[in-house]
Formats: C-alpha cells, structure tokens, sequence
C-alpha cells in the first residue's frame, strides 16, 4: 500500500456571520486508495480526540451522483481531476508533501453555512419555479409510446446528467447559474414531454435565476471545465435560444 | 410594451445587447479596416478615398449617429454587467485556478482601452482643424512614437478583445452547433488576429519606415 503526507490549509468558518480563515493540518499518512471525503474523515476522527471542532462538509451518497459534496481544490472546484465530484477524486492523484488549499464553493447566491458547507437551496428554488413537467396520475404510460429520435435522446439525457452540484457557480467568475439552468431547460425542453411548460419554463427559470443572485454569463466557459459531469456550455447555447424564443415568439410574459 | 424591457433588463438580454451592439461594433470595424487599407495603396489612393467618404452625406447624418448610439449601448450595458458581476462574487479564491481564459475574463479591461483609445483617436482625426491631406495628418500624427506605441497597444487590446468577442457574440444569440463550433471559435480568433495585424502596421510601418504614406 503506497501512503502519502499532505498539508492541508482549509478554510474554518463558524457560521455565516462569522469572520473565516485558514488553518493548516498535516494529514498525517495517507492510503492512495482513500477518497477526498474519506481523508476529511481521518482528519476529523483525529480533530474530535483532540478536543477540536471537526471540519463540517456536505456529502451523501459518495459515488458521484447525488451532488451533494464539493469544495474547491487550489483553486479548483471539485479538484484536479476532469469530470470527477470531490468524492470521487482519490488520493492517488497528489504527490507525497502536496500542499492542499480546500475553500468552500464562493458565490453570492450560495450562503456559507459552516467550514466547508454552502447552502446550494437556490437551485432548488430555480428548479421549483418550472424545472418540472405536469403529468397526470394513474397508470404508467409505456415507455416508448412517444416516438423520440435517438440523438435527441442522447443530448437530453447528456443533460441530464447534471447533479446540481453547483461546481458550475464555484467556478464561475460571475458567480453565474447558466450552465445548470441550461442542462435543466435543455433537458425538458428537448423531449416530447417537456414541450407544454416549454416557453413558460424558459421566462421563469431566468427570472428566478437573476431575482437569486447570480451573476451574467461571459462565455467565459470555466464552468464546463469544472463540471463532474462534463456538462457542455451548448446547453447555455440552447438556454439563450430557448429564452429568446420564449420572450418574442410566445405568449408568454 | 413593458414585456421587452423586462426581457432586455433579466441576465440573458443584456447578452442580447451585448451582442447585437458587439456585431454592429464589428460591422463597423471591418469597414473602418477595408477603408484604411487603401492606405497600403499610397498616398494619392488614400487621400482620395477620404475625400470621397467624407462627401457622402448618409455617413455623416445617419451612420455616425447611429454608431454612436450603439458604442454608447455597448459601453453603458459592458459596465452594468462589470459592476453585476463584481458583487455577485464577492469572495475571491485564495490560489487562482490554472487555465485562464485570459481574453474573456478581461473584456470589460480590454473595453476601457478601447474606449480611452477610440477618445484619443477622435481627438487626433476628428475633432481638428484640417489644414493638411488625411495622408500627411495620419504620418505626421502618428510619426509621434509616444503616440505610436499608444496605438500599438491600444490595438492589441482591441485584438484580445475581438478575439473572445466574435465567438461570443454568436455563443450569446444561441448560435452553437456540432457542425460549426469549430469553425466560429477558430474564425473569429483568426478574424480579429487578421484585423489586429492590418490595422497595427499602419502606426508600425510610419514609425519604421520613410516612405509610407508619403
Ligand atoms: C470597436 C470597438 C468594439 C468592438 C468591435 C466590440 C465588440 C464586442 C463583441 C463582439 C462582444 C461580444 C458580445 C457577447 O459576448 O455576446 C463584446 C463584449 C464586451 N465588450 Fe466590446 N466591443 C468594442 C468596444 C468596447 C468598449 C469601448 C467597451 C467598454 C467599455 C466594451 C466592453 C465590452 C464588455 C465588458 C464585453 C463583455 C460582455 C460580457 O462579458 O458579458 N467593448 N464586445
Ligand atoms: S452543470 Fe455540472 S457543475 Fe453545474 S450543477 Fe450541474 S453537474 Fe454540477
Ligand atoms: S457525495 Fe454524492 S456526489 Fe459526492
């Protein structure tokens, strides 16, 4: 088993009010084999036998898909690594006496709550204002009843494999939401299903996403580096079409 | 009617303006690049293309106007996104992440270059008393190295800028297809590239050589 040392500098906040900074840890020996989350446990196991507060970070289902954890990496959100969330980065990829500065998500929109934690709870307000479609309840209808070309299918299920992480905001100079706005919009708005609420979900997804805080897209395209599911800035293409589309060929205000 | 401003104020239709002013803005500056190039064709050609551009009452009455109308729209949105985007990020990151994108992340700099450049430039041919041919005013004006490497570097801004700016315009429309990402991202590197290089010889071939433009 190869075992590294790393310093680690994380950012130590008690709550939103308070003034945060950075402390400095030695990690101790390292298996390769851990995770990101895995070493900030054996951190904390340590911290709570010494008297001292752990680090409080998010995290649930540790295998990629849930969203849930994320912290930004020398300056990287989620770490080094392409398309991979923090819970998936191991430790086989930093070298024996790396040094590790690890900085909560940043972004107006996302209040810190504690160390590591953001309240990422403005996502759900933009998916709760129309990221949705209206079925009707009773028996499930067969599945492949809607014919949906198989390149359609693709690119909504490509986007839809956004996890609402929020890496995509972390990254963003502008503090900007478009890249999960335009998976969530070119999710829905690509299948027969989403076709009903398609304009009224474009206006509102928008309106809410600006009335949060967040900042305008520069096409800077940090984001869909950053993204654990390599979610493309087409999708932000699509949103600015759909929303043009929306706002002068519908009837929709 | 209010519908529209309210489509026009939200985050994605100041990126209209943006790039519909942006596309004006780079009509202009092809013009301004196919007329000045006459200049490569001696003294007599370029003094007689002037004199013919300014006999054509349309530019001064319509155009001029409206290109100052939409610098100003340009301008004025560029600052509002600059100043909303500051504050929608308050907090920096304490190691800045490698691979920047260096000419999107300073267009609202490399702005105000050229907006400090194109105030310099009207004050150098516009707003004058012409006594002298438009060839013996651009060597004479620009025969000043100082303002020479003024311009050399203004125009390099205008470069960096019109080489995130001519992909963006068309990434902020919704213009983004498999088919021909490529070719926009490429094209519009290598178009503001062709423009920065034509127009950065003009002050670099008066300053290093005797005979042009005389
Ligand atoms: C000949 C002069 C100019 C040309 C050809 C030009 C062209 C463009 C183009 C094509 C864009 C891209 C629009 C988009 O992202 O959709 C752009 C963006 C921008 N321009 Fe200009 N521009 C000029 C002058 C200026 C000036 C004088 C300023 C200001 C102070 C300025 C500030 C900006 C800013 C801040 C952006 C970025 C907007 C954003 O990130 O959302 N530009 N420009
Ligand atoms: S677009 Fe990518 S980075 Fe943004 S929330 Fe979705 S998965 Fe995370
Ligand atoms: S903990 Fe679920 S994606 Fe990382």
């Amino acid at each position: 088993m190869t075992v590294i040392h790393l310093t680690l500098k994380i950012w130590r906040q008690t709550g939103p009010e308070s003034k945060g900074s950075f402390k400095t840890y030695e990690s101790g020996p390292l298996a390769t084999a851990m995770s990101f989350l895995e070493m900030l446990d054996v951190l904390n196991e340590r911290l709570i036998l010494s008297g001292e507060e752990p680090v409080a970070f998010d995290h649930d289902c540790r295998e990629g898909i849930c969203g849930m954890c994320g912290a930004v990496i020398n300056g990287k959100a989620h770490g080094p690594e392409k398309k991979t969330t923090l819970c998936q980065l191991h430790m086989r990829h930093f070298r024996d006496g790396d040094t590790l500065v690890i900085e909560p998500f940043r972004s107006r929109a996302f209040k810190l709550v504690k160390d590591l934690i953001v309240d990422r709870s403005a996502f759900d307000a933009i998916i709760a204002e129309g990221g949705y479609i209206s079925v009707n309840t009773g028996g499930a209808p067969d599945a492949n009843a809607i014919p949906v070309p198989a390149f359609t299918a693709e690119q909504a299920l490509d986007a839809a494999e956004c996890i609402g992480c929020g890496a995509c905001v972390a990254a963003c100079p502008n503090g900007s939401a478009m890249l999960f706005v335009g998976a969530k919009i070119s999710h829905l708005s690509l299948l027969p299903q989403g076709q009903p609420e398609r304009s009224k979900r474009a206006l509102a997804l928008v309106k809410k996403m600006d009335a949060l805080g967040f900042g305008n897209c520069g096409n800077e395209q940090y984001c869909e580096k950053a993204c654990p599911k390599g979610i493309s800035i087409s999708n932000i293409a699509r949103l600015n079409r759909e929303f043009m589309k929306a706002a002068f060929c519908s009837v929709e205000e | 009617m209010s519908w529209i401003l309210t489509i026009l104020r939200s985050s994605i239709g100041k990126k209209y303006i943006m790039a519909v002013s942006g596309a004006c803005l780079s009509f202009f500056l092809l013009s301004h690049l196919i007329g000045n190039s006459v200049s490569f064709l001696g003294k007599e050609a370029y003094n007689s293309y002037a004199s013919h551009l300014h006999s054509i009452g349309f530019l001064t009455y319509i155009l001029e106007p409206f290109l100052l109308f939409v610098f100003l729209v340009h301008i004025l949105t560029g600052i509002t996104l600059f100043i909303e985007n500051l504050s929608a990020r308050p907090n920096r990151y304490a190691v800045p992440g490698n691979e920047r994108n260096w000419s999107a992340s300073t267009m609202p700099y490399t702005g105000i270059i050229i907006l400090t450049f194109l105030l310099v430039h009207l004050l150098n041919f516009h707003f004058i008393t012409r006594t002298v041919s438009t060839a013996e005013l651009v060597r004479t004006t620009l025969s000043n190295p100082f303002l020479a490497s003024f311009y050399l570097f203004s125009l390099s801004g205008l470069t960096l800028h019109a080489s995130h700016g001519f992909w963006s315009l068309f990434q902020s429309l919704g213009i983004n297809h498999p088919k021909y990402n490529k070719f926009l991202q490429q094209g519009g590197l290598a178009t503001a590239v062709i423009i920065g290089t034509i127009f950065i010889l003009i002050p670099l071939l008066i300053v290093t050589t005797d005979s042009f433009l005389q």
